[in-house]
């Protein structure tokens, strides 16, 4: 298709409006951590000394008194065992829904999609009492329970959309070829499934790695508390000075990963987070 | 029944069991609970007083002022927040579809904010704005002290401006996965009658992206109806800014009033539970998540 060089222009022009607003407030958070500590209050966009101060502070102390290292391992353990269990609950469930007959595959499709739209704030305060008796207030499989629930719905659809794509057939063609049936699934369905699996733990890491109301409700110290509510709770060296360059460098320093993870994986994690939705 | 068959029911059953029961333990058995707590004096400083007061907690929430405050908040929020997503994202979809070039490098923009927690999007903004550190006062037309944290409608802005931003990729990519599904055809067969490119948006693309809105409507109300970070981050409630969510914190986990906090998680899981059935009503019988 021929485009006029007017058309040329106002698209560029599009294309820039949509990279500035997505990008201006993530240079602006990495601008804030890279200021000195006496510069971070001079509200310039761009930095005029450059320090890696702020970064330092939050690793000064080692593991049992910075107030960064704690969270950040609590934030990531948390996610990769929550990620594990979901995309293994969920896959079993997704092969059953997207490969079996049985009445109350809708069942368990409608469910998912009750869970997907359920408010955690109504759940909190039952957790809170519930996890006190239990004594699981403040350790991680007190965070990891929630946060499977809530992420289940969406591994599940994820899966089944990349599940009906399969073509099972193969499975039983590699079996008259003569593999066994382990073969079959390990050489043939295995590296079928996988993408759709991956696509699935990107998208429960990320919700585990946001959340905010389980992680402040749930914990009362370092001992599980993640990132998001770590870096509510930091204070500055003192109390007369603002924690604002430190929160700003523990932003870049948990943001900056999952940055990288998603424009990687970028087509998977569009697929996914539609695959569920346009079908309709 | 086959064999066959009633095996494949059993084996259906119990590849979905552990799955089941992971989303009840959590959504099921709590809300249950909440509404046992909603109707007792449940107060975790006074451990000795209790018992059941019937519908009294939910009369207290229901006749306060703050508890209407909150709800106009969430709701004003939600209404401002949803519809300028819609229109922001139905632009940034159709810029994408239409590409002349550069398609990838909005994909790769759009997904930085999809990605970013929500709480660093939160302290971002807010530093952006604070009047001690922020750059947006700077600005030309802006006035060097306003505390836009200061009064409501300016924190509110804010607070709104933080949220968009977070979630139009979300509603973007759901609104162009809607799009691709169109036929090019149809665009074809309007040009040829002389239909006009707003008239082919309103007669072919809106119509037939109803069903795509309206599940990108449903997710994103709930999700914005639930708005708890961006708040907690930039104000924590001050200069009557409250949401809901807000309001069933500070009395479940700060006040450990579990009794009154119950009722208000009830009548907010009542709310969400209308707003669902509200766009499903509208999306008709069809099943929101893609039987083939």
């Amino acid at each position: 298709m021929h485009h006029s060089a007017r058309e040329r222009t106002l698209w560029s022009i599009g294309l820039l409006i949509v990279l500035l607003f997505a990008l201006i407030p993530v240079i602006w958070i990495i601008s804030l951590s890279l200021k000195t500590p006496a510069t971070v209050t001079d509200k310039s966009f761009i930095p005029t000394e450059f320090s890696l101060e702020n970064y330092k502070g939050l690793f000064e102390g080692g593991i049992n008194d910075s107030p960064f290292i704690r969270p950040l391992i609590n934030s990531i353990v948390i996610a990769m065992i929550t990620t594990f269990i979901s995309i293994v609950l969920a896959s079993l469930a997704a092969y059953a829904i997207a490969r079996l007959r049985f009445p109350g595959r809708q069942l368990i499709l409608a469910g998912a999609l009750a869970v997907a739209m359920f408010p955690p704030i109504s759940t909190v305060g039952p957790l809170f009492d519930m996890w006190r008796t239990l004594g699981l207030y403040d350790t991680y499989p007190g965070l990891i329970i929630p946060y499977l629930t809530f992420s289940l719905p969406l591994a599940i659809y994820t899966l089944v959309a990349f599940f009906r794509e399969i073509p099972w057939d193969l499975e039983k063609a590699a079996q008259v070829d003569g593999a066994t049936q382990f073969q079959a699934f390990r050489k043939v369905i295995v590296p079928l499934a996988a993408p759709g699996m991956f696509t699935a733990a990107i998208l429960v890491f990320i919700f585990a790695w946001n959340d905010f109301l389980f992680a402040i409700s749930l914990t009362s110290s370092d001992a599980s508390r993640t990132v998001p509510a770590a870096l509510a709770f930091f204070t500055g060296d003192s109390q007369f000075t603002q924690p604002t360059g430190n929160i700003a460098a523990a932003a870049v320093l948990v943001t900056i990963p999952i940055i990288i993870f998603v424009l990687i994986f970028q087509r998977r994690i569009v697929a996914g987070l539609t695959s569920g939705a346009v079908k309709g | 029944m086959s064999d066959r068959s009633k095996s494949e029911r059993r084996l259906g059953w119990m590849l979905c069991a552990p799955a089941a029961i992971g989303m009840l333990l959590v959504t099921a058995y709590p809300i249950g609970y909440a509404l046992v707590l909603s109707v007792q004096q449940v107060d975790l400083r006074f451990p000795n007083d209790g018992g059941f007061v019937g519908f009294d907690n939910y009369v207290a929430v229901l006749t306060s002022s703050l508890w209407w405050t909150d709800v106009f908040n969430t709701v004003f929020v939600t209404v401002i927040t949803v519809s300028i997503e819609l229109a922001l994202g139905m632009a940034i979809a159709l810029v994408m579809h239409r590409a002349i070039f550069g398609r990838g490098l909005v994909r790769t923009s759009v997904l930085i904010p999809y990605g970013i927690v929500t709480v660093v999007a939160a302290f971002s903004w807010q530093f952006a704005f604070a009047p001690d550190t922020g750059f947006i006062n700077q600005l030309p037309l802006i006035a060097d002290d306003k505390n836009w944290f200061g009064d409501r409608f300016s924190a509110f802005s804010v607070i709104i401006m933080a949220e968009v931003w977070k979630t139009t990729p979300f509603m973007a990519l759901l609104l162009l996965a809607g799009l691709t599904t169109i036929d090019d055809g149809l665009y074809d067969a309007a040009k040829v009658d002389g239909a006009s490119p707003w008239q082919r948006f309103v007669k072919i693309t809106l119509p037939l992206m109803k069903p795509a809105i309206l599940v990108a409507l449903l997710f994103r109300t709930l999700d914005a109806f639930r708005i708890f970070d961006t708040i907690f981050i930039m104000t924590a409630g001050s200069q009557d800014t409250e949401s809901v969510s807000i309001l069933g914190y500070n009395q479940l986990i700060s006040r450990l009033n579990l009794g009154l906090g119950s009722a208000v998680s009830v009548l907010i899981f009542i709310a969400v539970l209308g707003i669902a059935l509200f766009f499903i009503k509208a999306l008709g019988t069809r099943a929101p998540e893609g039987q083939s």
